[in-house]
């Protein structure tokens, strides 16, 4: 009967669905006896008791025993069927403490996804195949609805709260996922793309972080900036100038300075300086300041860093809109000129 | 006309139900918002005038019962007793409304209102990072106005059926053989009442 | 004429009254301060028709949108805020000013004092007043509509409602009115049961359309004061941002789905119980035997009306509310199966060697038995959790809904509209026709609606103004259905208006019906009977002794 399963749902995505459309059908084989059960009489009786004149119909009021009989046994069956969905709602309700974490956040009308590293995607998720995956969501404005046909999964995302949903997919290959609670014009184009991988596709897509930093090619530096904000770099250095307390320099003008340390010397702001401050920050300390900077080696990606880099640049020697440093490395000043 | 009075009363307290399920909604959206801003609620409660609303609860018991000598004067073809009843009720009503409007002048002059409009007070201790008050208070203030102010449509309503009424009766429309409008506004007036008798606790009084 | 005078009862007619209560007092002034309640009801059978009517053309405009994916009607493009407007118009439309109203005030004013062998209902002007609250209701979302159209969907949902742009304040205001209209009828009903039965008349000698009009009267007067001060909390929250349901001030957008959901559990019951109580009228009197389980039918009734109040929460299975209330809900909403249920089998077990005629009436009466049949069982469907997360928010639940709404209460009303039909006007529509368009309506409504389950369960989303390529068949399919639906619709009304150019020569009791209404003149005298009836014969006694001394 699965050509009769797949005329009526969608594939299977993950072992749950596999679990679902087993009830599904059985609730349909059911619904399929007991509406030919209802038909059959309905149908035959107009036939077979059809009008003549003068028969006379037997006066039959009630009969207790078959109406307790036809009113228990839809019961007792209600009542299994009742079982039977919440056993099988109740592993959809809690996800196991393993699953890795996705943030949802919804909005008019399009899907941002969040993963535990920090890296974001738009419109498109990868999940490894059979890991338990849990999406926390919530919405930035009106209601919207987390829906994947293919994993038998739906939620709806609430402004003001969270809300969750958990599977383990185990077929690879695009899956969809929609919006399936009514929020506007964009209601019907609120689509994503949950793209289950092997574990080797799956590295890739984690090296690469996803889709977002290809919007960004052609200016780095406002991709650095969201790594400003979004690695948590805005905890310590600011970018007007101002000291944050237990912090680090700020970022305004730094760059093509020469930078005074905390052993005496000095050192050029360019490109290798900076990559070196992340990956090993208590090399080069900045004078006046303590070396308390944490590594960022391994929780930034390529692109990340050299996002960070152009960033830097672009603040120059006036974040306020000056014109930026030069590219070029140029000499260091003669002691007597200032910046 | 027996059976004309009975199924009167049917259609009264039938009406009477739906106005309890139409006040409930509010009791139970208000019941929520408190579970959800307990200290909120707690404290904004504070800006209420207890004096006035005690004052209120006492006017609209006292017409009560001028409701029922009114019946009762009806009951017994008392036409003068019925009016001068009825004329009392009215009073006690537009007392209360009039306690009502130096109350929420009150409150439109400290800015106790929803929400949108709501002014924090130095008393207000719910506060986010930034120093801003909790919504919870403008929350409580917005039930308080839809709760209080729908009752108070309701009286104003019954002030108008209750001059009818009176009008009538003046004109000696009724007598103990046919009283059923009086004995009609006067379940709709302890329902209204009765409502007050909620909401005055627990809004003003409750901790 | 032939067909239906074999049924018609051994009395003879009464000589026809020359006056009856469409020409006595004739005026439009009349009319309109009219506290009649045959009057009354004809007014609003006019009123929710041309209701059926606007709602009915959304429904074909929707689905023409849907036949492709480039969203053309005729040509005209369609964009999605249009596309929007039109599916919410059609929702609101058809629920708030047709179906709520449709079998209760239209028919039940008709017929339920003549069944009780009343002069009128309790309360005649307070029903007047009921049908101008419904006639300003309409003309309020009518101009709502022309102004600027809801988008919401006819739910409402926070925080998109109270943000949107849009005439939704003075829809709902409309609604709230509507709501207020269908309040004063039920009282007026529930009283009218209680306190003007025809003497000899017990609670158990009532026939069944009348418990099931009284059942729905509990529930419009308890369920529908929700919905009012639901939908004032809504119109608060857009104007004044009071901070109930809108989380950026404080709300919580689920109390909303609470409190709506509340009323309009209740409400689908008040939709549903008047179409049953008009199958369990057509059944017995076309299969001339009596009625076979009346009490559990009438318990039921009232069963369901109680039990309607405590399964809400299923329309929430995946909105966010507690792990414990949805399983609370669930098992509850199986509760609410039984009852319906029992209806079934006792409408069966009526037929069940019965001598059964299949004139118009109980051609929908049977179309009633299967389609509310497949309604009921995709209930269970959603009822059961495990499978209701996939299929909720689905055209799955489109399908579902329009079988047990179209599918059993339209169904049932025009099937009560044909049968009453006579009585109301005097007049005999034509078999033929009457049957050919309910073998056009039945064929119809199942391509439209039997293709949108498989949509659903295939993960069609509703509220959808673009689809994948995948479904277009399906959606083609269902849209050429509607085509069949409207034409069948179209040719029943043509039938039924067709009639009243005719004489008005239908007899008192055409079907040889058992209840007191066909025991005067089609159409009746203004106060309904010569003389007080008093009951002698209890409903469906289709005995022989019994017939031939009525």
């Amino acid at each position: 009967m699965e050509w009769l399963r797949a005329m009526m749902l969608p594939a299977q995505g993950s072992a749950f669905a596999a679990e679902v459309d087993f009830v599904y059908m059985a609730l349909f084989w059911l619904s399929v006896v007991l509406f030919i059960g209802i038909a059959f009489p309905a149908i035959y009786f107009a036939w077979r008791y059809r009008y003549k004149p003068g028969r006379v119909t037997p006066h039959q009021t009630h009969n207790t025993l078959l109406e307790i009989i036809w009113s228990v046994i839809p019961l007792l069956l209600c009542v299994g069927i009742f079982f039977w969905g919440l056993n099988g709602w109740m592993k959809y309700a809690v996800a196991p403490g393993e699953a890795m974490e996705i943030q949802v956040i919804a909005k008019k009308w399009l899907w941002q996804f969040e993963y535990p590293d920090g890296s974001r995607t738009v419109n498109e998720i990868h999940v490894p195949a059979n890991k338990p995956v849990r999406f926390v969501m919530t919405s930035e404005d009106v209601l919207h609805d987390f829906f994947v046909p293919d994993m038998r999964v739906k939620h709806d995302i609430v402004p003001g709260r969270y809300t969750e949903v958990w599977f383990t997919p185990t077929v690879l290959g695009v899956h969809h996922v929609t919006c399936a609670e009514y929020c506007g014009k964009g209601h019907s184009d609120m689509q994503a793309k949950l793209v289950v991988d092997n574990d080797v596709d799956y590295a890739k897509f984690v090296e690469t972080g996803g889709s977002e930093w290809e919007d960004y090619k052609m200016n780095p530096a406002a991709w650095g900036k969201l790594q400003y904000e979004r690695k948590g770099c805005s905890t310590c250095h600011t970018l007007d100038g101002t000291k944050i307390a237990s912090g680090g320099p700020s970022w305004k003008g730094i760059w093509g300075k020469m930078e005074k340390l905390n052993n005496g010397t000095e050192v050029l702001v360019n490109a290798d300086y900076v990559r070196e401050s992340m990956m090993l920050p208590s090399a080069k300390v900045v004078a006046g300041f303590e070396p308390i900077m944490p590594t960022f080696q391994g929780l930034l990606r390529e692109h990340e860093i050299q996002g960070l880099i152009a960033f830097i640049k672009s603040l120059g020697n006036d974040p306020n809109g000056g014109p930026p440093a030069p590219t070029v490395l140029s000499l260091p000043p003669k002691p007597d000129q200032k910046k | 006309m027996e059976q004309q009075f009975d199924t009167s009363k049917i259609g009264m307290w039938l009406f009477l139900a739906t106005e309890v399920l139409l006040f409930g909604g509010l009791f139970v959206g208000f019941g929520l918002m408190q579970a959800r801003y307990p200290q909120e609620f707690i404290e904004a409660h504070e800006h209420l005038q207890r004096p006035l609303g005690a004052l209120n609860t006492v006017v609209l018991l006292i017409s009560s019962f001028t409701m029922v000598m009114g019946v009762n004067a009806a009951q017994r073809s008392d036409k003068k007793k019925l009016v001068m009843f009825l004329t009392l009720t009215i009073i006690c009503a537009c007392i209360f409304l009039g306690v009502k409007y130096f109350e929420y002048s009150h409150k439109f002059e400290e800015h106790l209102l929803p929400p949108r409009w709501y002014h924090a007070q130095a008393t207000d201790t719910v506060r986010d990072a930034q120093g801003n008050v909790s919504h919870g208070y403008g929350t409580f203030f917005a039930f308080y106005f839809m709760m209080t102010g729908l009752h108070g449509i309701h009286i104003l309503v019954g002030i108008f059926l209750l001059a009818w009424i009176a009008v009538r009766a003046n004109r000696g429309e009724f007598s103990h053989a046919y009283y059923t409008p009086v004995d009609l506004v006067g379940l709709y007036w302890h329902l209204v009442d009765l409502i007050w008798i909620y909401l005055f606790p627990l809004y003003y009084l409750i901790k | 004429m032939e067909q239906s005078l074999k049924f018609h009862s051994k009395v003879a007619d009464l000589p026809r009254p020359v006056k009856n209560y469409l020409n006595n007092d004739p005026g439009i002034w009349s009319w309109m301060t009219t506290i009649d309640h045959k009057r009354i009801g004809v007014m609003y059978l006019v009123g929710v028709m041309s209701a059926f009517l606007i709602g009915g053309i959304f429904a074909l405009l929707v689905r023409l949108s849907l036949l492709t994916t480039h969203h053309t009607i005729f040509g005209i493009q369609v964009t999605a805020e249009v596309y929007n407007r039109m599916f919410t118009l059609h929702g609101a439309i058809m629920v708030f000013l047709f179906i709520i109203p449709s079998v209760p005030a239209a028919l039940g004013n008709f017929v339920l004092p003549l069944m009780l062998g009343a002069k009128d209902v309790a309360f005649p002007r307070l029903n007047l007043a009921s049908f101008y609250l419904w006639v300003t209701g309409a003309v309020m979302a009518v101009a709502s509509m022309i102004i600027g159209a809801v988008d919401t969907g006819w739910t409402f949902y926070t925080p998109y409602s109270t943000t949107t742009s849009g005439t939704v304040t003075l829809m709902t205001m409309a609604v709230f009115v509507l709501g207020f209209s269908s309040i004063f009828t039920g009282i007026n009903f529930v009283a009218t049961v209680h306190k003007l039965r025809a003497p000899g008349m017990g609670w158990f000698d009532m026939p069944l359309f009348v418990w099931g009009i009284y059942s729905t009267a509990i529930i419009q007067v308890l369920a529908t004061p929700v919905l009012g001060i639901t939908l004032v909390l809504l119109a608060l929250e857009r104007v004044f941002n009071i901070g109930i349901f809108d989380p950026k001030i404080g709300g919580d957008p689920v109390l909303f789905q609470h409190f709506f959901w509340f009323y309009s559990h209740p409400a689908v019951y008040i939709m549903i119980l008047p179409g049953m109580a008009i199958i369990s009228e057509l059944i017995p009197t076309f299969s001339k035997k009596t009625m076979f389980g009346y009490r559990a039918v009438a318990y039921s009734s009232v069963s369901l009306a109680l039990l309607s109040f405590i399964v809400w929460g299923h329309h929430m299975f995946v909105a966010g509310q507690s792990q414990l209330a949805t399983v609370v809900f669930s098992a509850l909403t199986f509760l609410v199966a039984i009852p319906s249920g029992v209806k079934m089998f006792n409408w069966l077990g009526t037929m069940y060697k019965g001598n059964i005629s299949l004139e118009t009436p109980m051609l929908y009466a049977i179309s009633f038995l299967l389609l509310f049949a497949i309604g009921g069982l995709t209930g269970i469907f959603l009822g059961t959790l495990s499978v209701d997360v996939h299929l909720t928010d689905t055209y799955f639940v489109v399908a579902h809904f329009h079988y047990v709404m179209m599918g059993g209460t339209v169904i049932a009303f025009i099937g009560g509209v044909h049968y009453w039909w006579p009585k109301m006007t005097g007049r005999m529509y034509s078999e033929k026709w009457g049957a050919i368009g309910c073998a056009l309506v039945f064929w119809g409504f199942n391509q439209t609606f039997l293709t949108q389950f498989f949509l659903g369960s295939k993960g069609m989303p509703r509220r959808y103004y673009n689809y994948l390529d995948q479904f277009q068949p399906l959606h083609a399919f269902s849209t050429y259905g509607s085509w069949i639906l409207g034409a069948g619709l179209f040719l029943t009304a043509i039938n039924l208006l067709a009639s009243l150019r005719k004489p008005m020569d239908a007899p008192d009791n055409p079907w040889g019906g058992t209840t007191l209404e066909w025991t005067t003149s089609s159409p009746p005298i203004t106060h309904n009977f010569e003389d007080q009836p008093v009951l002698e014969r209890a409903p469906y006694d289709y005995r022989p002794e019994v017939v031939a001394h009525s």
